[in-house]
């Protein structure tokens, strides 16, 4: 059929299957938003800054496995969105993002709203495309939703100038995909699985290390067969949180910069590392010649680049790591003794003893880490659970007990402050049966705190549990702890009442100073079921511990510090 | 630290709008090392070729060559070990130095004289590109008013 470029567009997001479309128009992206007018195939929901329609996107997108959309103008709309989009690539979060651009004419004048987006978006995005005839558009649409979702997966940016998103040409979406140069390798090599599986049953002390590409490939149920049919104990990156599970017994904690010590000391200590989907990122890894220092590497990843680029791997596996994983279950079960690693296990439950992650309760002011374990204990497994950026967010992948895959929704590897609002609101928006709660600081909030409106006006009730100490949490930590204590622009002593704020815009705001308070305030927010601003008073000098000083060794941890 | 080497690669690319700059954004962005970089259609193809001189440990080459193995538009990435590898260079000198000394040492380097003008001779030469580097140093003496080097092309043997 013959129909404009904007009618293409809807058509395509039809066909894939897409229900939520995130964004904000303007004048470049005018006609595609008059035929989103005209359709009833998907709801848009109108964001209030291109940023939070990205992040709430992304929020979407790692909740449902599907691919987020999103959709902004030219110009100004899509700087805003750059910050979601190359959060998106750090984390490998698929989304197809779709921007206005000035007319083909004007393009290269210094139009009114025009920027190079494509020169921009190119080392933010898996790929990029500029349109230029809508004749290209039905093909340029099917592989961007290919490419993002496939292979290591990653945001897609589509920029269509508006005289190809009004020119009329065919449409037809059933040709089918050729990218020869595109073509990802998703099993991994049988020969290489196997000979891993023999460094494993030959290791004393082998260690699961998994990271967030076992989210991205479903692969949670996979990942606990595989560490319970070997009997050896895992670690989970940030990424990973609620991969094992909050109680498996093979679980050991998080790693990392503020990783347990049990983790940090397995890691040390272990004789093989066995890397699951995970890049062995600096916050992970610290001082890199020390990491894993006697130990070999099997490494499994869909992305080949992530191989041998930080920690050289003896065994690399290019794949997916739910297939991989399901070969090595089959071979585990001939192969792999799992008495053999008991000793190695009660070696890791005596680091655990040592030093278990805790906190120091207090009786006058609330502390941030029982706040969060109480939110788990109150609302558990019924609640997604996003976060912003900062201590706030260690905490919660510190204290919350995960238990689900795709539970838990943050900003790793760009660590995005004002992530946590819009990606909460995406969240809800693709999971509208559970609790959405954001679990943020009295930083991070104000980064994104207009989306108040597209929640109250969408009925996307999301909770924000705003840890409030009056500080840039994470920076007065570190400015105590390396700077001598100069809390150069972190004290904030200026702050809005949240809780006028949250009702200003319709919502419901809640001051918490007490215990009792907290759980009154999480049971009537849940109950009442609109946007909510949970303000609570914590304790203002709490640091996040134990931490890993940026460059020192995973060995070298700091596991309490007066402040 | 680990050693530095000079490594050549082919790439093989589509013929499309801005995959050039998605190679140099890549190089830069990452911080690895252009020494040169040549490109041309390959004759009854959509593709083109580009040979980049690099220089980078061994996991630094490795990197380079994945990473631009993830860019979409990328058919093929050629790690040259054995390889000929010729670059051409143009070199302007003034009507006053020798036609003949020049002629002569351009022989040596499988090169020529292409244009003699009223003001200036132009020469060329076509050799290994660090034959090229020892040829410019030789015809310094020449007083030589300016240089173009084509950076290098490669084949494997």
């Amino acid at each position: 059929m013959e129909i404009n470029g904007s009618r293409m567009i809807i058509e395509a997001l039809i066909a894939e299957g897409v229900t939520k479309v995130f964004g904000y128009p303007g004048g470049a992206i005018m006609n595609v938003y008059d035929e989103i007018y005209k359709q009833d195939g998907f709801e848009h929901i109108l964001a209030r800054h291109e940023q939070a329609a990205i992040h709430a996107a992304e929020g979407f997108s790692k909740v449902t496995g599907e691919v987020g959309v999103a959709m902004i103008t030219s110009g100004p709309g899509f700087t805003n969105a750059v910050t979601g989009l190359a959060d998106a690539y750090m984390d490998s979060i698929p989304l197809v993002v779709i921007s206005g651009q000035v007319p083909m004419s004007l393009i290269g004048t210094d139009a009114f709203q025009e920027i190079d987006a494509v020169g921009i978006s190119r080392s933010c995005t898996k790929h990029n495309y500029l349109v230029t005839d809508a004749k290209d558009l039905p093909r340029v649409l099917k592989e961007a939703f290919y490419i993002a979702r496939s292979g290591r997966p990653g945001p897609v940016h589509i920029d269509v100038p508006k005289d190809v998103s009004a020119q009329i040409a065919e449409f037809d979406y059933s040709l089918p995909i050729e990218l020869e140069t595109y073509k990802p390798n998703t099993r991994g090599n049988a020969r290489q699985i196997k000979k891993a599986m023999d460094a494993i049953a030959g290791s004393s002390r082998p260690l699961l290390y998994l990271g967030g590409g076992i989210m991205n490939a479903n692969a949670t149920e996979e990942a606990r067969e595989l560490a319970k049919t070997m009997g050896i104990p895992a670690v989970e990156t940030f990424m990973a949180r609620g991969t094992m599970g909050h109680e498996n017994p093979l679980l050991i904690s998080m790693l990392g910069m503020h990783g347990s010590y049990a983790a940090n000391m397995a890691m040390s200590e272990t004789d093989l590392v066995i890397a699951l989907g995970a890049r062995f990122d600096d916050r992970v890894t610290g001082k890199l010649s020390e990491f894993a220092k006697n130990a070999g590497v099997i490494h499994v990843d869909i992305d080949p680049a992530s191989i041998s680029k930080l920690v050289n791997a003896n065994y690399p596996i290019v794949g997916d790591v739910k297939s991989v994983m399901e070969e090595m279950i089959i071979l585990a079960k001939d192969k792999i003794d799992s008495e053999r690693y008991a000793p190695w296990l009660e070696t890791v439950a005596h680091f655990d003893e040592l030093h278990p992650l805790s906190y120091k309760d207090d009786s006058d002011r609330l502390k941030p880490q029982w706040c969060i374990e109480r939110l788990g204990e109150l609302l558990g497994d019924d609640a997604n659970i996003s976060t912003d950026v900062g201590q706030h967010q260690m905490w919660a992948a510190q204290f919350y007990p995960f238990r689900r895959a795709r539970q838990f929704i943050s900003s790793g590897g760009l660590g995005t402050m004002g992530f946590g609002f819009p990606a909460a609101m995406g969240v809800k928006a693709a999971d509208p049966e559970r609790v959405s709660v954001n679990i943020t600081g009295d930083g991070s909030i104000l980064m994104n705190i207009q989306e108040l409106m597209t929640c109250v006006e969408n009925k996307l009730p999301v909770i924000n549990l705003i840890l409030n100490n009056n500080y840039l949490g994470m920076v007065r930590q570190w400015q105590t702890l390396f700077y001598d204590k100069r809390h150069s622009s972190t004290p904030l002593e200026m702050q809005p009442d949240f809780k006028m704020l949250a009702e200003s815009f319709g919502g419901i705001g809640y001051v918490v100073e007490t215990k009792e308070e907290f759980d009154a305030a999480i049971k009537d927010a849940v109950e009442k079921n609109v946007v909510a601003m949970i303000d609570v008073k914590t304790h203002r000098l709490e640091n996040v511990m134990p931490m890993v000083p940026a460059g020192g060794s995973l060995f070298n941890m700091m596991l309490e510090s007066k402040d | 630290m680990e050693a530095s080497e000079r490594r050549v690669l082919s790439v093989i690319v589509i013929n499309e709008a801005s995959v050039l700059s998605r190679i140099t954004d890549l190089f830069s962005g990452r911080g690895y090392n252009i020494e040169s970089l040549t490109v041309a259609p390959i004759p009854d193809s959509k593709y083109s070729r580009l040979t980049i001189a690099t220089s980078g440990s061994v996991r630094v080459i490795e990197q380079i060559t994945k990473q631009l193995h993830k860019l979409i538009p990328i058919y093929k990435v050629i790690e040259h070990a054995d390889l000929v590898e010729k670059e051409m260079a143009l070199i302007k000198f003034p009507i006053t130095e020798s036609l003949s000394d020049i002629d002569a040492l351009c022989g040596a380097y499988n090169g020529r004289i292409v244009n003699v003008g009223e003001n200036v001779i132009i020469a060329m030469v076509a050799d290994e590109p660090c034959r090229v580097g020892h040829f410019l140093e030789s015809i310094k003496r020449f007083n030589p008013k300016e240089i173009v080097r084509s950076g290098a092309v490669a084949l494997e043997r």
